[in-house]
């Protein structure tokens, strides 16, 4: 049986505990919730990323997936899918996408974007 | 680990069970209470619950040792699962990895100096492990996609809020004890 202090109030540690886990908590809004414009687009298909693309451009591409063919829109700093052979069009409502860690995925058609930002804020992959 | 014996005479089978046996079956009963009335619940956001079971994690693990511990938590993953039928389900290895890492952090954590940090701290610390197991596996198996961080910040500050709430519960639960025996 382990021993503790009686005393009800939180001990010396536990507001160590608390302190660190709020700045821990302050700092994973700061770093994930950055509102940084975004420079580039990388596009998935599937597992493979298809490529990435310079956001201050415009351009029209056509991404093939197993329904048919997305089509996605770059417009000078922002990105969004235009036309989608998804039934529910949940990915070209998602509208136009600007800041950094901004995702939209249409799952039907297995195609995702993704912004990054001048350094990637976050990487999962390494993570 | 339980020392119950499966005896087989001629005419039937009978289960002897310890005292130990009978002490880990009433804890994982609250403890399945427990988790059942929170799936009652609804939440404003999916995944962020106040994980009001794990309560009794904390207080076995006090009273009686991360053994014990050990076997209320899994046992009440096992047992509510099949309650609400989630067993290997989705939901099923989401609670079952969080369970698995919040009793790491607790077995790491149980050795921290008793004077200065209670079971707020292991609270606190178990709430992180938790959601940590959680995400790890949303994020390898169910949605393999990086747009998962976005997530992470909000479940973060839950576990912060109800590690402590739930941290202060078990203290006070802890001290009412005491002060009965």
């Amino acid at each position: 049986m382990i021993k503790f202090s009686r005393d009800r109030k939180p001990l010396l540690g536990d507001w160590l505990v608390i302190v660190i886990g709020a700045i821990a908590v302050i700092y994973l809004f700061q770093t994930l919730w950055s509102n940084a414009p975004a420079s580039q687009l990388q596009i998935r298909q599937a597992d493979k990323i298809i490529g990435t693309y310079d956001l201050n451009q415009t351009r029209e591409l056509h991404i093939h997936g197993p329904l048919g063919e997305s089509h996605i829109s770059i417009d000078q700093g922002k990105v969004r899918f235009k036309q989608s052979p998804c039934t529910n069009q949940y990915c070209v409502h998602q509208g136009w996408l600007a800041h950094a860690g901004q995702v939209a995925i249409c799952l039907p058609n297995q195609i995702s974007l993704q912004l990054i930002g001048e350094n990637k804020p976050y990487d999962s992959l390494n993570y | 680990m339980t020392r119950s014996t499966i005896k087989k005479t001629s005419k039937s089978t009978s289960i002897q069970t310890t005292k130990a046996d009978h002490h880990i079956a009433k804890l994982t009963a609250l403890a399945i209470g427990l988790h059942v009335l929170e799936a009652v619940f609804p939440s404003p956001l999916p995944g962020v619950k106040p994980g009001i079971a794990n309560i009794i994690t904390l207080y076995v693990l006090i009273q009686y040792g991360f053994g014990t511990a050990a076997w209320v938590s899994l046992l009440r993953v096992f047992a509510s699962s099949l309650l609400l039928g989630h067993f290997l389900s989705p939901t099923f290895v989401l609670s079952l990895s969080g369970a698995l890492l919040s009793l790491a952090a607790l077995w790491l954590a149980q050795h921290l100096p008793k004077r200065y940090f209670s079971v707020i701290t292991l609270s606190i610390l178990a709430a992180f492990a938790h959601i940590a197991g959680q995400l790890l596996i949303v994020r390898l198996w169910l949605i393999p996609h990086a747009g998962v961080s976005y997530l992470i910040p909000i479940f973060a500050f839950a576990a912060l809020v109800f590690g402590i709430v739930n941290g202060v519960i078990c203290k006070r639960l802890i001290n009412s004890s005491h002060q009965i025996s």
